[in-house]
């Protein structure tokens, strides 16, 4: 994984609720067997409307998404991180994340950062009057920074160091193999194991 | 202090516990399809790694596959290629797979339930979001990304996350012709889709002890819809019953050690939730969603909700994108909607209990003119059920089309899609913004509601059907 220290980038509004992933990637992308590609399938329905906020010549080349409330929800698809990184965006700001969405996102390096939401929307009101304005997404002093608005984040302290090493998380659990040899040694014997019956 | 039912599966579980770190948790089942799985075997492949414990992980296919002649080669190239891939992966890597034409094949949340797999105290994961079905039998299960599909496939573990407990406590009965679904339809629409965040919910109560597992499966399906990491179910005699005998339960001193521990999986009388919820069965009638969130749902007999009653903005923008997409006005009695499709099917509402509940009341009666009616079974062995009872010509006989098993239009990966502008009540489990199809409009309801609806052509409940008095089969 690419370690993340700190983004300084365009921020993009999304002004919508219960963004859910199917948005962000709908089901008929999911049969691709790869993890690239996929940027031209990223909210694949909306961006037929040309007034749609990624279509805007202003947001073009913007890194920090700005999203509503509950961003993220519904299908596991890891696909809509990847969506979203093959597209460009290096952070998702928003007031609250799905979960299976963000766990998704913090192993793929695309940071999510929630904010309260009056301060989200001062980030979307500055993206939209100033298209052109900076927003800093720094994870080294967990903070985010644009004019006029300074606003630091929670991110628990093991993800955040694993984002900044950039540390795969298989390598550091293959670590823990005596441990686990140990707990498979104790599972009871009713356990079903998959072997054909 | 005591502990909740997700504080005992999960200490059961924990490898590896220090201090600032999460919890590393050994995995009693992993299960595979072919959507989420491809990257994941990749990942190994390119790492030199082994799957740890096939012998803890299945395989079968289910997202893709066509419910109409499943004995011809599959059209869509892209489709054909991704199951091929599962066949190629879990043949090189020696997981067992149950393909397409098998008699074990099926939407995966069916069949490991039904395989006896799923049982009470298990942690249980698969790199989909419905994973929560399997909290029906107290166990903690819950939807991964592909990431942890990885992680899982080499190391049997996760490395998770501390989470809250909720408690939904549903007493009562409830009254005839309500049904899990509409239950669970109701719990989303009370906390929210992003209600259950952080938590797993346990629903509790009398209302819950009284339901069969199958309907203790829909309510728990859905928990992720309220954007819970999971939902349980504290395992009673209806989940050691179910169990007995099935392939994978265990048997002879093995079952008596088995049911000894499963009782002492639920939550002590002492223990604390972080949050408590309480839902009158009594009170509930049919439920149907109107927008575009599971969330947006609201008895059948009420109107299509004013966007300007909500007082958050952002819930209020929501309703107004929703009517939009729905194409439905404010204040319009949800009764007085017509649909054309009527989907019955998914993990949610694909089992055999819910073909019953929707054939007692189709049988002797007609799929309106201008709707059209799948019936898609949850998996192989439902199917055959169903057609050992003589379901599929009831079905068959009121004009719905009788199909093969998979997850078919709940997300429109195979052919079964609506086409743009259409509407479908369906059984499944999601209304957002083109799931069942591009530009396709869902109202998510319970079987009978579907089976209802599909005489009427427009939301209806059986209670409407003028002609009949309609019984409630058992358990449902």
């Amino acid at each position: 994984m690419e370690a993340f220290t700190t983004h300084t980038g365009r921020a993009v509004p999304l002004r919508r609720s219960n963004v859910d992933t199917d948005q962000i990637i709908p089901a008929h992308w999911l049969k691709k067997v790869t993890r690239d590609g996929f940027e031209d399938g990223l909210f694949e329905a909306w961006r037929k409307d040309p007034e749609f906020v990624l279509n805007q010549e202003r947001h073009k080349g913007a890194t920090v998404l700005v999203a509503g409330p509950d961003f993220g929800t519904g299908s596991s698809r890891e696909h809509a991180v990847w969506a979203l990184q093959n597209y460009g965006f290096k952070a998702v700001i928003s007031s609250r994340f799905a979960d299976i969405f963000r766990g998704n996102s913090l192993k793929n390096g695309l940071l999510t950062v929630v904010l309260p939401q009056e301060t989200v929307e001062e980030l979307q009101r500055l993206a939209e009057t100033d298209p052109t304005a900076e927003v800093t997404v720094d994870l080294v002093a967990r903070q985010v920074r644009a004019e006029g608005v300074t606003a630091g984040f929670e991110l628990d302290e093991n993800a955040r160091w694993r984002l900044l090493e950039g540390l795969d998380d298989i390598s550091l659990t293959l670590r823990e193999e005596p441990a686990i040899a140990a707990f498979e040694a104790n599972r009871p014997s009713f356990t079903p194991r998959t072997v054909v019956v | 202090m005591g502990r909740t039912l997700a504080e005992k599966v999960w200490d059961d579980h924990v490898v590896r516990r220090a201090e600032g770190e999460p919890d590393l948790l050994f995995i009693d089942l992993h299960l595979l399809h072919e959507v989420t799985s491809p990257q994941a075997f990749d990942g190994l492949r390119k790492a030199g790694r082994r799957v740890r414990r096939t012998d803890l992980t299945i395989a079968t296919e289910d997202h893709n596959t066509p419910t109409l002649d499943i004995d011809k080669p599959i059209a869509d190239p892209v489709s054909r290629t991704q199951l091929e891939t599962l066949r190629k992966n879990c043949a090189e890597f020696g997981v067992r797979l149950h393909p397409l034409g098998d008699v074990e094949q099926g939407v995966v949340h069916v069949v490991g339930p039904q395989l006896g797999l799923t049982q009470p105290g298990m942690t249980v994961v698969c790199g989909d979001s419905h994973t929560s079905t399997h909290g029906a039998f107290g166990a903690l299960a819950f939807g991964i990304g592909t990431s942890q599909v990885e992680h899982v496939l080499a190391t049997q573990t996760l490395p998770l996350a501390p989470f809250k407990t909720m408690a939904i406590t549903v007493d009562g009965e409830l009254p005839d012709g309500v049904t899990a679904k509409d239950l669970i339809l109701a719990i989303i629409a009370k906390i929210g889709t992003g209600g259950g965040q952080g938590y797993v919910l346990e629903y509790r109560g009398s209302a819950i002890e009284k339901l069969s597992m199958e309907a203790r499966m829909t309510v728990c399906n859905m928990s992720i819809e309220a954007g819970a990491r999971a939902g349980m179910i504290a395992p009673d005699k209806t989940t050691f019953d179910y169990l007995q005998g099935r392939d994978h339960a265990p048997r002879d001193e093995d079952w008596d050690a088995a049911v000894a521990y499963w009782k002492t999986l639920h939550t002590d009388d002492d223990a604390v939730f972080d949050a408590e919820v309480v839902i009158d069965a009594a009170a509930l009638t049919p439920f149907v969603t109107w927008g575009t969130n599971p969330g947006q749902g609201a008895p059948l007999s009420s109107q299509v909700p004013d966007p300007a009653s909500y007082d958050d903005a952002s819930e209020r923008l929501a309703a107004e994108k929703a009517l939009e997409y729905m194409g439905l006005t404010a204040g319009q009695p949800l009764r007085e909607i017509g649909v054309d499709t009527v989907f019955v099917g998914s993990c949610t509402n694909g089992r055999i209990e819910d073909l019953r509940s929707a054939a007692s009341i189709l049988d002797g009666r007609s799929v309106a003119d201008g709707v059209r009616m799948l019936v898609v079974p949850g998996s192989v062995r439902v199917a055959l059920q169903a057609v050992a009872e003589g379901l599929d010509k009831v079905f068959t006989a009121a004009g719905a089309e009788w199909r093969h098993a998979g997850c078919s239009m709940c997300l429109g990966m195979n052919p079964d899609q609506l086409a743009p502008g259409e509407r479908s009540a369906s059984t499944s489990n999601r209304n957002f913004e083109g799931r069942q199809g591009k530009g396709g409009r869902t109202h998510l309801v319970s079987p009978q509601v579907a089976a209802a609806t599909a005489v009427l052509g427009h939301l209806a409940s059986p209670a409407d059907l003028s002609d009949a008095a309609v019984a409630t089969p058992a358990g449902v």
